[in-house]
């Protein structure tokens, strides 16, 4: 399978603190790949990074061939992400928040349209989809979020923490909509919860700071550590030293 | 396109904050209703509505500061921005997108401004059109100092600054209350450096059909603006690859 980000010695460093250290990891093309790890293993500034939001001090990934380094507009054109926090307009309406991310990736008008509808229609936001964003409840405004990160049909999907403030319903929805977006999109993800990295994804990486800890699919990881369970696995591989 | 459906998007989120709208476009018709209920009762002519209204036009544009400057600084708090720096706009996509729809918004204040200035006693001429149309220019300076606020500073820092630090400036520094030849010296000298005076001389010129006596003050009014909107751009952009 071809490499859709290939992660050369990404290094972020803030003043004497390195939050990502010499990362190299290669991810194929529709792969979905979990990143896991404690508060400030790096994840989040990893991902940023990828998704050109932040510079790296050194290093480079090059993401279907493109660096983001040196070719961060070219990038910018086929990824999409969605934000920790829930990144959307207040005042906007849930309709508008999806015709507003579809048209700065330049679709024309009808294109939008019928994209904002299905997206309307994929998240089941059609009684909402009159309201203003800032008027929904913490969980809707994380769905389309989701959303609108994903209208724009992107190669390579960002998920930080998507299902992070969610119920048990809402989430097992939304691993539905990750479960089918696979093969299609590389997804890399960002999670707190174990049974979600472990449930969807192919392969998972555990991140401590900084650097890799462990990476391999969850069968991979148990061998490694010797356990049968994901969540004893997890345990046992951060909390020992040294690095793979 | 870009730039276009972005701020269509900004246009969205002033509007529908009708409270901001009413408060900034109403400010200033208070400020002429008050200083003109001052000047009949008082002996001198010190608040002539004539030259008074092309001093309130201006100053009521800090509030278009107060507005960019609460756009940009929200949308980096909330995130917002931080998934838009992932999408295909450029730096000038952003800046153009915030400040575009401000400018419709700076006219409207100011044609209301000039409209109950009317009602006061003030005599209508095409001059008037001509300081309506000087208030674009002017709006820039103020929509591009709310821009640089909004990009650097926290959305509270950039409120203080824009709410009380620059309205306070713009009041004291750009001759809307007293003529700064009262002072003179030092304080008449820093306030000639920067724009403010010089867009409060420019719409009074205006105003009175002087045009020739415009002139000096347009330059002023036009290097601040542009630079102030190159800068923002910069800041942006720099803030953009350090985020």
């Amino acid at each position: 399978m071809n490499s859709s980000i290939e992660i050369k010695q990404l290094t972020k460093q803030y003043g004497a603190k390195v939050a990502v250290d010499r990362i190299t990891i290669n991810i194929a093309d529709g792969e979905l790949f979990a990143l896991l790890g404690m508060n400030g293993a790096g994840k989040t500034t990893l991902i940023n990074m990828l998704s050109t939001i932040t510079q790296p001090t050194s290093g480079d990934a090059l993401l279907n061939g493109k660096s983001i380094v040196t070719e961060a507009d070219q990038v910018k054109k086929f990824i999409a992400v969605s934000p920790q926090e829930t990144a959307i307009a207040p005042n906007l309406t849930v309709r508008e928040n999806l015709e507003l991310m579809a048209g700065l990736y330049g679709f024309d008008k009808q294109t939008v349209k019928q994209k904002t509808d299905q997206m309307i229609q994929r998240f089941s936001l059609q009684p909402y989809e009159k309201s203003k964003s800032k008027t929904l409840s913490g969980g809707w405004k994380r769905k389309l979020s989701i959303a609108m990160a994903l209208i724009s049909d992107p190669k390579i999907l960002f998920l930080d923490e998507p299902t992070l403030g969610l119920d048990v319903l809402a989430r097992r929805e939304l691993w539905a909509v990750i479960e089918k977006l696979k093969e299609k999109t590389t997804i890399i993800l960002t999670t707190h919860y174990l049974e979600e990295a472990e449930s969807l994804s192919d392969r998972i990486c555990i991140m401590q700071d900084g650097r890799i800890k462990a990476i391999g699919t969850v069968s991979q990881l148990n061998e490694q550590a010797g356990t049968s369970k994901f969540e004893d696995t997890f345990i046992k591989l951060v909390e020992d030293g040294g690095q793979q | 396109m870009k730039m276009t459906i972005f701020a269509k998007r900004t246009t969205k989120e002033i509007i529908r904050d009708p409270l901001a709208v009413l408060f900034g476009i109403g400010f200033p018709v208070v400020l002429l209703l008050l200083l003109s209920a001052i000047n009949r009762n008082i002996p001198n002519d010190l608040f002539n509505i004539e030259r008074l209204t092309p001093g309130v036009a201006v100053f009521g544009l800090s509030f278009m500061s107060l507005f960019s400057a609460q756009l940009i600084a929200k949308d980096r708090a909330s995130s917002f921005l931080t998934r838009l720096f992932t999408t295909p706009m450029i730096a000038a996509d952003y800046i153009l997108g915030y400040a575009l729809p401000l400018v419709p918004i700076a006219l409207a204040q100011g044609i209301v401004c000039y409209a109950v200035a009317f009602l006061l006693g003030m005599k209508f001429s095409l001059s008037i059109v001509v300081a309506l149309i000087m208030l674009i220019p002017i709006s820039f300076i103020f929509i591009g100092i709310g821009l640089l606020c909004g990009t650097v500073f926290s959305e509270k820092a950039a409120t203080a600054i824009c709410g009380a630090l620059l309205t306070n400036l713009t009041a004291w520094l750009s001759g809307t209350w007293f003529d700064l030849n009262l002072v003179g010296g030092a304080f008449k000298a820093v306030a000639y450096v920067l724009p403010f005076v010089h867009a409060v001389d420019m719409g009074k010129a205006a105003a009175i059909g002087a045009y020739a006596d415009m002139l000096p003050h347009l330059w002023w009014v036009l290097a601040y603006g542009a630079a102030l909107v190159v800068i923002a751009v910069a800041t942006f952009r720099r803030g953009m690859k350090i985020s």
